[in-house]
Parts: structure tokens; sequence; C-alpha cells
């Protein structure tokens, strides 16, 4: 079959060209992504162990419940154990560190969609775009713009985690009571105040539930990345496949899967509607603690 | 009541992308249902005049759809005006810059919302304090002025709490207190009560008077409640389709409805208890006798009239005469009850039936202005009745 519309090849031609004369670009914003991520990453390695377990149950026992705390402990436990320790704060930090970089560009262009209903027209297409061109297709651009290695990774993770960012802030700003704006505007709001006092912190549930969305589709494409060298727990993954090992893949499988549950309760739960979060947060842990300041006096009663 | 606070002139609002199309056909007298399906424009208002006093409660009424929500918003200008002026304090709300209005808005006028539209994740200190926080009064002071305001509605012990936490009513408690706080000349509620029981909404209502009673502010409430419009209007405007079609007081309202669509809102409301001796009063039913001598009285008695209202120079009430006196020299004058013009309908009914004869209404500087028998009450009460049953 002839093509028509030489589409491919126009394609291939621009990313050949921009290879040949914006090398010091595509250098210049690959150093940049790498110095973040390699920040992020050090980071989280110059973390001790145990600090970084306490945080992650800590911060489940504040903000979702006791009995996800007990499950984190075990999950980070067995993740230890299985000697999967170190990959997976590798993809900890890629994942953080794409998730970072998708919202700091997918949060603002979702505040202007919003507000710009051609903005809005332009961007969700794009979007589309986005979340369905199948990632092996950019992957391999990416790594031939950038190289192999953690930035192409980091870049399409960005490419396919920043949607629902920009989609669910979009929507939230949108979906604020009419009546709140127009208080925000009528106790004279300038259009800044209005966004910062009344739009974004009640859009906030909604943006919230996009980090949420932002941060597990993030994790899944940077296990994917792994083939263009990202690292972490997708290394494993593709020698898994590669080498037939169905026990190596099982065991680094569920680490990715343990890292993303519990990654998703504890965003999950910022973004609960206000008021909600704060009532029941120790309540879990204050009713068991009832229970034991009760049982004396009913062992008096008994008596 | 002083100078005018408010005065609205020729303000059209039209809803569309070619606002113009549908002025010139409105200029030319097409209705709006004609426009609408012309030009795809809805005419929101429709040539509203009016003007509010200072210190005033000047109720906006009608059913929904009617525009009152739109007009009420063109006053802040929460909605651009098409056509138009509302002049607020000498300033014509409509031209000035932003920065102007925004000044404006953060000092001089507030807002009341019928969802009470407070911020979720704000405490109710917090909420009471926004328009100050946003006009950018230091923390201590607008938290200090946030605390007084909701003493004043009675909300200071849950000033920590969230708006969740509080009911319906308390809520609108503390979207009263926002808008108190920031010290405003004018108030503007949108159907402010109406998402309450009716208890809660009496409560309010009655909130809202004591609170005018210590400091006048003027005040435009919009609701579609013809009993709190009676209750709290100083003077009501109703609307239909984007008109204004009456203004006056209460009292004016009810005893001349200007057509059926304002008639139709005494539904179910029992009208008779916000007449006045005022509005029951007969101008013609009895006689007066201006010169106390006999031949005037006579004169005046020669019809089949059984007693005359005898008035001095200054149109204040002396006595009556009764037939009784023709033919004597010196008449004998009988001392006679008067009733305030301003009387409730309790009050004439209790006087009425304890007189015989007619008995005269006075206004506030003792002057005569009609007569009351117990027939004339009886017909009126009838008739408010029949209007609406």
């Amino acid at each position: 079959m002839s093509e028509i519309i030489p589409l491919g090849r126009w394609v291939d031609q621009s990313v050949h060209y921009l290879l040949d004369h914006d090398a010091d670009t595509f250098d210049a914003i690959g150093k940049a992504i790498e110095g973040f991520a390699a920040l992020i990453e050090h980071s989280l390695q110059a973390i001790p162990i145990w600090a970084l377990m306490a945080l992650f149950i800590g911060v489940g026992l504040w903000r979702v419940s006791w009995r996800f705390a007990i499950f984190a402990t075990l999950s980070l436990l067995l993740i230890y154990a299985t000697g999967f320790w170190d990959q997976t704060v590798v993809t900890l930090g890629l994942t953080l560190s794409s998730t970072l970089i998708s919202l700091l560009f997918g949060i603002p262009l979702g505040i202007w969609t919003a507000k710009n209903r051609h903005v809005a027209m332009i961007v969700r297409p794009i979007l589309d775009l986005m979340q369905t061109m199948p990632a092996f297709v950019y992957l391999i651009p990416a790594a031939m713009l950038f190289g192999l290695g953690r930035v192409p990774g980091i870049l399409s993770t960005v490419i396919f985690a920043m949607p629902p960012a920009v989609r669910l802030t979009s929507l939230g700003i949108r979906h604020v009571n009419r009546e709140i704006v127009e208080a925000g505007q009528a106790f004279g709001c300038t259009p800044w105040q209005l966004l910062y006092k009344v739009q974004f912190p009640n859009a906030l549930p909604s943006i919230m539930q996009g980090v949420n969305q932002t941060i597990m589709l993030a994790l899944s494409m940077v296990i994917i990345a792994s083939m263009v060298g990202a690292g972490g727990l997708g290394n494993d993954v593709l020698a898994s496949i590669q080498r037939l090992d169905i026990g190596l893949g099982f065991e680094s499988g569920l680490s990715v899967v343990l890292l993303a549950i519990m990654l998703d309760r504890i965003t999950e739960s910022f973004g609960r509607a206000p008021g909600t979060a704060s009532a029941p947060r120790f309540a879990g842990l204050r009713s068991v603690m009832r229970v034991r300041r009760q049982q004396p006096g009913r062992a008096e009663l008994n008596r | 009541m002083g100078s005018s606070k408010i005065v609205v002139e020729g303000l059209c609002k039209i809803f569309g992308t070619n606002p113009n199309a549908a002025m010139d056909l409105l200029a030319r007298g097409v209705t709006k249902d004609e426009i609408f399906s012309r030009t795809g424009q809805v005419v929101g208002i429709h040539h509203a005049s009016f003007d509010v006093q200072e210190g005033e409660i000047f109720v906006l009424m009608g059913l929904s759809g009617s525009g009152k929500s739109t007009l009420i918003r063109l006053i802040n200008r929460l909605v651009e005006p098409t056509a138009g002026k509302v002049v607020v304090n000498g300033r014509d709300i409509a031209t000035v810059r932003r920065s102007e209005l925004t000044s404006l808005r953060r000092t001089d006028m507030s807002m009341v919302f019928q969802s009470f539209a407070l911020m979720p994740q704000r405490t109710v200190l917090s909420n009471a304090a926004f328009g100050l926080e946003v006009s950018g009064m230091g923390r201590k002071q607008r938290e200090k002025r946030a605390l007084d305001v909701l003493e004043q509605v009675g909300l200071v012990t849950f000033a920590h709490k969230l708006p969740a936490e509080l009911s319906g009513g308390m809520q609108q408690r503390v979207g009263l207190a926002r808008a108190l706080a920031v010290n405003p000349s004018l108030m503007i509620m949108d159907e402010a009560f109406s998402a309450l029981d009716p208890l809660k909404r009496k409560e309010m209502q009655n909130v809202l008077l004591e609170l005018q009673k210590n400091q006048r502010r003027t005040i435009m409430f919009v609701s579609h409640d013809l009993e709190e419009a009676l209750r709290i209007g100083n003077r009501i405007a109703i609307m239909e389709g984007g008109r204004i079609v009456q203004i006056g007081t209460p009292q004016q309202i009810i005893s001349n409805p200007a057509d059926d669509y304002v008639r139709a809102f005494f539904e179910g409301v029992d009208t008779s208890r916000y007449l006045t001796a005022g509005d029951l009063m007969q101008t013609n039913d009895v006689p007066l006798v201006r010169n106390f001598d006999q031949s005037s009285v006579e004169a005046s008695l020669n019809g089949s009239a059984e007693y005359a209202f005898v008035l001095d120079s200054e149109r204040r009430i002396r006595g009556f005469v009764t037939r009784d006196a023709i033919g004597n020299a010196s008449p004998s004058l009988l001392k006679v009850e008067c009733i305030s013009r301003d009387a409730s309908l309790d009050h004439v009914v209790s006087r009425v039936c304890a007189n015989s004869t007619a008995l005269p209404v006075v206004d506030d500087q003792d002057r005569y202005c009609g007569s009351v028998d117990q027939a004339n009450v009886l017909k009126v009460l009838t008739r408010n009745r029949g209007a609406h049953v």
C-alpha cells in the first residue's frame, strides 16, 4: 500500500533535524533533569533505611489508619527481606522526580485551561495524545535525543503521567461552587487572590486526586522506562522477562505493587474533603487506647 | 430617611454574544421572548430604574427567573451591565475602574449568599475575617474585629469550628458576620434566608432587624417570600421577567397591587396583618364641620348622616356632633377617640368594636385623614381574603 501523506517520514526527518541542529538545547534540558533526578535519588539514599521506613509508617499512621501502618510495616520488611530495597528506593526516586516535574507543569496548565476556553481547546487533544500514544513510540526518540539513562525515562514518564494532573486541576477549579467564587469577588479579591485564597483551596480535593493519579501512572511508567536505562525495579522486571525467571519477576513485581499501594493510600488521604480527614485521623488509634484504658475499670467491675 | 444611597437608571442586562442587536430590538419595543427567538440573546434585566434610600431595607421580590438575583449582582458588578447606570454614593459603578471597584467592594459593600458560600476548609473565625484578610489587614487586628462581629451574631463560642460542624442557621450567621466584619454601609443579601427552615428564617430576620436598629445600613435584600419581604422591607420592588412591575411600601403593595402577578404573591399569605388604619379608612364617609356654629352643623347633617366630625382650623379633631344638635343654638361637642394612621389592624378592630360610631383616623400631626367604622373593617378584610382565596 502506498502512502499518500508521508507523515512518518516527516516526523523521522524532524527528529533527525533536531538531533543535528539543536543538540545544545537538548543537552541543557537533559543536564537539568539529570541533576534534579540525581538530587532526589541521592537524598532518598542518604536517609537511613530505618528512617525511611519510619517515615512511611508514621505518615500512614497519621493520615490513613493504624491498620494501614501495620500493612506498610509488613510490606517494607518484605521488600527489604527479598533484597529489593535498593532498587525500590531508586524507583521511588524516579517516580518522585517525574511526579514533581509533571505537577510543576501540569497544575499551572490545569489552572490555565480552567480559566481560558481557547487554551482548553488546544490542550485537550494534546492530553489525549499523551495518554493514548503507545509509550514505546516516544521512548525511542527520547532516548535518541537525550541518550540512554534516567533522562529519557523521566521525560517519557512525565508525558504519560501529567494528563490527569492537568485534567483534575482544571476540573477542580471549574467546579468550585459558583457562590463561593462570587463571595471571593464580592469581598474584593484581585484575580490572583481569588485563585490562591478561594479557587485553589476549594479545588484541592480534586487536585490531590490528580496528584494521586499522576503518582500511580508515573510508577507504572518508570518500570517500562527501564528499557531505556532508567534503572530501579524495572531492571529486575526486564531481566526476569529476558531470562524467563518467573521467581525474580514475581519478587520484583510484588515490590512494585506494594510500593504502589503505599503511595496510593498515602496520597489519596491528602485529597479527602477538608474536615473529614482531620476528624478520624487518630480515631482508630484512639479507640485502641480507649479500650486499653477501660480494661482496668472493667476488671474492677467484675470483682 | 436621608438621601439616596443607590440610584439605578435604565439598567439593562443582556446575556449572550451579541447584546447590541438585542438592545436595538428592545428599544423598538420587541418582547423578551421574540428577542430570544430572533437573536438568541436573553434579556436578563430590562430598563430597571429605582432608588434606594440611605439606611433602608429594600427588598427585591419575584419568582425564580424574574431577574432579581441578576439585578442585585449588577449593584456590585458581579454581573457587568449592558446599559444604564448604577450610582452608589454618587459614583457610577458601571464605569468605575477595576481597582476602584475592588477597593469599594473591600470597604463599603458586602454580600450574603443563599448557599452561605463559606469556605469549608476555613474555621468560622477565618471565614468571618475573610473580607478583612483580602483587604490586607493584619492577622491579630482582623481576628479581633471578626470576634466582635461573631459576638454580635451570637457565635463567638464557635469561632474555631469548621462550617460543616454548624447547622444551616448558624452557617448563615457566619455569612452575616463575614459581611458585617468589613463594616460596609451597603449590604447585598441574595435570598439570604431562603435555604433555612421557617423558624430559623424568622430568627435570622430578627437578628437582622436587631442589627439594623443599632447600626443603620442600607440593605438590598432579594427574596421570593412575601411574608419575609413584608416583615423586613421598608420598601419592596416586585419583578417579573426582568422588569420591575411595582415599587412601594408593604402597605402600598398590599392595598394597591399593580396587577394579577403581584396579587398572586398574596396567595396563602394573611396580608390583613400588615394593614393599618390608613389602609382601612374611608375619606368621605362622615361629614365634616369646619366652623363650629349652628348653620354649618345643620348644613353638614342635612343628608342621611347621623353625626359629623368637628375640626379646627389646623384640621385637628375637636370632637363630634349628632343630629340632636340640630336646632340647638349652641350645639354640644362630644368627645371622640382618635386612631393613629399607622395603628395595626388588631388595634383598629378593638377600638371600632368598642364604639358604635365611626372613629376618625389622624396622621402623626393629629390632622384628620379619614374615618373607620365596623362596616369598613369587615369590607376591607373580606376583600383582602377574597383576593387570594
